[in-house]
């Protein structure tokens, strides 16, 4: 077949890596989609997730929407907001269905994380005479790092693995080589893209795991494979 | 001649609900909904048949561990809609496409669940097990396997709820299920009942299998009623 030699030579041509349809602006356009997606689900679940977590109420609550988040499939939601016509076929489309389902893992560990934090620490710290903002932001947030960065970790590598089905409906990023691959049934094309999203994803999840791992205060690292996901 | 007619189609009824679609297309739901339910279980059972034997062998050579869990992490990260755009050359447009794609993100969740959950066993169980005679085997079978049934059980749950979303995905390949009907609708000019349709669908297969599951834990595993979390 040649497959792989034809993968090399279309990497090795640089057609590839210029233009508007060209690796780096694909690359490009994933990323923008993800942070975004990231910066909106951010915004709504950590302040949330914290304060809920503070005040050791709710649960429930957070559990529900968790368990709604993974019941409504990204790809039924992505095409739902991209028939809508105040959202339409684009990226927008991709950044809002992304960020719904970046919230839930962002939410339930900033709960849990400062849920969890060791009674006997606030309530020191709330007798030194910490008010209930001082002990979140100077006792609770700082003892709950691992577990609320390992949230944000695994939102973070889920929204760019999903942001590929983005080109389903018709956004762009690393996905458009996938589906066009497809669509004009090019084997090349296609495992190019399959190549570059898995690069990208790998990429990620590695970048995440040492970032998780600078957070994380010295005191509290350990070695298990077990506990990263 | 054109613009009326574009014009009439713009300002015709689109609704998100509709009875006269549902009852018009009975009979293609109810043929999604049984491919849908077919891809999952087919996924859901060639992840558990390969994750007996990796479990066992990890068992025996916990060496394997590692490298066992990071290269099926890895698999995890790629995206479904890629994985399954890189098996489309060599399965074609067939549903085990689909399947084996699938099964490869199970594999994952039940093959950890099943680690996590043998190695939970307490060492005083294990040791009064040999200590009345028990064999390797019998050891395995008789006791760790009873005791680490309940979080078995829930990587098989949790594989089994993310797998029914997923399958959504296996549209590309013209095997998705409700999926299929969702992407179906999205082509037909933004068709919101279908598209509705096939989404309600997916969220209520979910949830009916998540229950029925648990209903199936409580019935395997009646001496852990109780300690669940």
């Amino acid at each position: 077949m040649g497959g792989l030699e034809s993968l090399v030579q279309w990497f090795a041509d640089p057609a590839q890596w210029t233009g508007s349809a060209g690796i780096p602006a694909r690359l490009l356009q994933h990323a923008l989609i993800c942070l975004w997606a990231m910066a909106i689900a951010l915004v709504v679940a950590l302040p949330l997730g914290l304060w809920l977590g503070h005040r050791r109420r709710w649960g429930g609550l957070v559990t529900s929407i968790g368990n709604l988040g993974r019941a409504i499939p990204t790809f039924a939601l992505l095409i739902i907001l991209a028939s809508w016509e105040p959202v339409g076929v684009s990226d927008l489309a991709a950044v809002i269905a992304l960020a719904v389902f970046a919230i839930p893992p962002i939410l339930s560990n900033a709960f849990v994380g400062v849920r969890d934090v060791d009674r006997g620490a606030t309530e020191a710290a709330t007798g030194m005479g910490m008010t209930g903002g001082q002990v979140l932001w100077r006792v609770e947030l700082p003892l709950s790092v691992p577990v609320v960065a390992a949230g944000i970790r695994t939102s973070t590598v889920q929204v760019v693995a999903t942001a590929t089905l983005a080109a389903l409906v018709g956004g762009g990023g690393l996905g458009r080589f996938v589906v066009d691959g497809f669509g004009l049934q090019d084997p090349t094309l296609m495992f190019a893209g399959v190549v570059l999203v898995a690069l990208a994803c790998v990429g990620v999840e590695l970048l995440g795991s040492m970032a998780q791992r600078a957070l994380t205060p010295k005191a509290l690292r350990g070695g298990s494979v077990l506990g990263t996901f | 001649m054109n613009l009326p007619a574009a014009l009439a189609s713009a300002a015709a009824p689109n609704p998100w609900f509709s009875w006269a679609y549902l009852q018009a297309n009975a009979d293609d739901l109810l043929a999604a909904g049984r491919e849908h339910v077919l891809i999952t279980l087919a996924a859901v059972v060639l992840a558990t048949a390969v994750a007996v034997p990796l479990a066992l062998l990890v068992r025996r050579f916990p060496r394997l561990q590692v490298p066992v869990l990071a290269f099926s992490g890895l698999l995890y990260t790629i995206p479904s809609l890629a994985l399954i755009a890189g098996l489309w050359p060599w399965l074609g447009l067939s549903p085990w496409t689909v399947i084996t794609a699938l099964a490869l993100y199970a594999l994952l969740v039940i093959l950890r669940n099943m680690i996590v959950g043998l190695d939970a066993v307490p060492s005083e169980i294990v040791d009064a097990a040999r200590g009345v005679g028990h064999t390797r085997t019998q050891l395995l079978w008789r006791v760790q396997v009873p005791l680490a049934m309940p979080t078995i059980m829930a990587g098989i749950r949790i594989a089994t709820v993310s797998t029914i979303g997923l399958v959504t995905v296996g549209a590309l390949v013209g095997h998705g299920g409700f999926g299929s009907i969702i992407l179906g609708g999205f082509v037909n000019n933004f068709y919101h009942a279908q598209i509705m349709a096939g989404t309600i669908a997916v969220v209520v297969l979910a949830l009916a299998l998540e229950g029925g599951l648990v209903l199936l834990e409580r019935v395997l595993t009646p001496w852990a009623r109780g300690v669940r979390g």
